[in-house]
């Protein structure tokens, strides 16, 4: 995929996790388009696999996984990178679990499926918010 | 709900009445009757025992009076006899002289005096008769009197024609053996006999040897009965002898005989069984009386009792079978709300996968490549049209979801008027297109209800929506009105009314059931009412609808609240 050479710093880093392998591709395409430096995930321990050898800015984690529970990889990526913002997706009517998680550490989330604007937009703010601290 | 009509009067109720009224009845019933039966025999024995003794006692004291009359007359003849010379008594001035002594002594005991020779010729005679050169020899009773120290005779006619019975002393001068004679008014003599009255019907008569009265008994007695007492009369010494059997109209009767003047005379006395025991047998009615009028209430108050039991036991019944229903209900919707949550996750990641595909494709028609297609146009909007049908499955899968999980509940004190009167301020807009009127009629004053606002607007939204929904093409009035149950305490009434098409018979039953929609295929989920339901539910309340064909739909909504207090935590008094 070619990056777009509109943004003047480098690209946003993102790691995504969800077991919907569908899903990841897709939306890994779409925001990789918009400038994004995209790696893809396919479960929660892939995901720590990959963390342990690489660096992320921000984190959009699926709660509803079928090897891992999302809080508990929650709880992991914040210790093992605490620099990484993490947003949560969610089906709806996980709200509860996702404040759960908003709770333990997480920026924020949103309910699947999303408008990728919106999504978009999350994930800047995500990133200023990882600048700031 | 054609479950909640109870009927507290059918076949299985009124044998269940049946069923406690006999139990009751046979039970109080037995032992008081064996109770009073015993009772009574045992009364009867001693009562009967007591009645015989006191019968026999009065008899015997009587026998004694009649016993020292007789006694005591044969001792004034005998006075006469042994005291005054034969020439002294032949004398009938003398004698008619001791008649008045006698007389004045006695009253109208002795009816006359004669003195009578061994020939049986009577020498002297003092008395109302005329008598004085009476013949006796051939008399039966001057036969046994001459040859006894004195006699006392049978009543008998005699020569004067008249009942009489005579006593005859006999005395003698140094040539010959006389007779002193005096006759007993037979008058004076029964009604010595007769004073033995008890009761109404009790009476005493004397019979001799032969079953001849000797004194007038004032009840006829027949040959028969006299015959029978003429074989005890064999039969008895000394004692007196009672015994009770039927007389000739065949009530019974009672009768006590006593041998009287040394065992020549038979004394009975007769009264009918019925005035004997008066007394008994008025206790016997009484205690009749008291059992049936105590039966009566007994069985009036078994039937009173077990028909309140039978009531209550219905009742009962009834808030069980509703319970049961609710409980079959509120299962069915937490089942199928489990089901829809696990769909809704399912459908969920696919529907997401598709939205982003389509974006995707979205994104990629950006390339210049495909900026020259022709069909440039008609692909954006079959995007466009994916994208709108996803957000319609989220819309699907978020009702879904809000069934099942009810969200966004946290409960408030809510004045349910304000709270519909803005749904009414929402839903007017709406309804106004249709040209449907929105009217109100909320009772002032009504008291706060702790609910959630949100799912209270949920419920009024949908009712207004379906409403509004089926009278989209004919207009008509919607109303919604507010008061306190007149039935149920603490409770207010929310009732949503519309004069549209009203829902066929055969659909009230299904229609709070999850997925039951009469709607086309697309426009409705079915889910809408068994929402509404379940809140209102949970709200500790329940909703009913009546609908009747071309006339309208009437939504009922009661919302239990707390009475004054519900601010202060530590009441817990409704339980």
């Amino acid at each position: 995929m070619p990056v777009t050479g509109e943004h003047k710093e480098r690209a946003i880093r993102l790691l995504l996790v969800d077991d919907e392998a569908g899903y990841v591709n897709v939306l890994a395409n779409r925001l990789s388009r918009r400038g994004f430096q995209v790696r893809k995930t396919y479960g929660g321990t892939e995901a720590i696999q990959v963390l342990r050898k690489e660096d992320f800015d921000v984190g959009l984690l699926d709660l509803k996984m079928e090897d891992m529970d999302g809080i508990e990889v929650l709880k992991i990526f914040r210790k093992m990178a605490p620099e990484m913002t993490i947003i949560m997706l969610t089906g709806h009517g996980s709200e509860r679990a996702a404040q759960e998680g908003v709770a333990l550490g997480a920026f924020d989330y949103l309910t699947k499926p999303c408008d990728l604007e919106e999504l978009v937009a999350k994930i800047r703010e995500a990133y200023q918010f990882n600048k700031q601290s | 709900m054609e479950e909640l009509n109870h009927k507290p009067r059918s076949p299985y109720y009124r044998a269940l009445l049946r069923r406690m009224v006999t139990v009751i009845i046979v039970v109080s019933f037995t032992p008081m009757i064996l109770i009073t039966w015993g009772l009574l025999y045992q009364f009867k024995t001693l009562y009967h025992e007591k009645v015989y003794a006191h019968l026999g006692e009065i008899v015997q004291k009587h026998r004694q009076n009649i016993d020292t009359f007789l006694e005591e007359r044969l001792a004034d003849v005998r006075f006469l006899a042994t005291n005054f010379t034969f020439e002294q008594l032949a004398d009938e001035a003398f004698l008619k002289q001791k008649l008045l002594a006698l007389e004045a002594e006695h009253g109208s005991v002795f009816t006359d005096l004669g003195v009578i020779d061994e020939k049986g010729h009577q020498l002297a005679y003092a008395g109302p008769f005329k008598l004085e050169k009476a013949n006796y020899e051939s008399a039966e009773w001057f036969r046994k009197a001459i040859l006894s120290q004195y006699y006392i005779s049978d009543v008998f006619l005699g020569l004067r024609g008249s009942p009489h019975f005579i006593i005859a002393v006999r005395s003698e001068t140094e040539t010959m053996s006389f007779l002193l004679r005096a006759t007993i008014n037979f008058e004076a003599f029964n009604s010595l006999v007769e004073n033995l009255r008890i009761g109404e019907t009790g009476f005493a008569f004397i019979l001799n040897r032969d079953g001849k009265f000797q004194t007038k008994p004032s009840i006829q007695i027949t040959e028969e009965q006299a015959r029978g007492y003429l074989k005890e009369y064999l039969l008895l010494k000394d004692k007196s002898h009672i015994a009770e059997e039927p007389d000739v109209s065949g009530k019974p009767v009672i009768h006590v005989s006593s041998l009287l003047k040394n065992g020549e005379w038979l004394m009975i006395f007769q009264q009918n069984a019925s005035d004997v025991f008066h007394d008994f047998i008025r206790a016997r009615l009484i205690a009749l009386l008291i059992s049936i009028v105590g039966g009566g209430a007994i069985i009036v108050t078994a039937y009173v009792i077990s028909k309140r039991m039978v009531k209550i036991i219905a009742k009962t019944d009834d808030e069980n079978r509703m319970m049961n229903q609710q409980v079959i209900e509120t299962g069915k919707l937490a089942s199928i709300g489990e089901l829809a949550a696990g769909i809704a996750h399912e459908i969920n990641n696919p529907v997401a996968i598709m939205v982003e595909e389509a974006g995707w494709i979205e994104d990629l028609l950006e390339e210049e490549e495909f900026k020259e297609s022709k069909n440039l146009e008609e692909l954006k909007r079959a995007l466009t049209q994916i994208n709108t049908q996803g957000k319609r499955c989220k819309g699907i899968t978020h009702k879904l979801l809000s069934f099942a999980r009810k969200t966004d509940s946290k409960i408030h004190n809510v004045e349910i008027n304000t709270l519909i009167k803005e749904i009414v301020s929402i839903s007017i807009q709406m309804a106004k297109y249709s040209n449907i009127n929105i009217e109100t009629e909320l009772q002032e004053g009504l008291p706060y209800v702790e609910i959630s606002p949100a799912e209270m607007q949920q419920v009024l939204l949908n009712l207004f929506n379906n409403a509004i929904y089926a009278m989209e093409k004919t207009g008509g009035t919607i109303k919604i009105g507010t008061k306190l149950s007149q039935l149920e305490k603490d409770t207010i009434v929310i009732i949503v009314e519309d004069n549209g098409p009203g829902i066929p018979e055969s659909n009230l039953p299904r229609i709070f059931d999850p997925f039951f929609t009469t709607k086309p295929v697309g426009k409705g989920t079915g889910l809408g009412l068994s929402i509404c339901y379940g809140i209102v539910q949970k709200m500790g309340g329940k909703i009913d609808v009546q609908s009747a064909v071309d006339v309208g739909t009437r939504f009922r909504i009661w919302i239990p609240f707390q009475k004054e207090g519900v601010q202060e935590p530590e009441d817990i008094k409704n339980v």
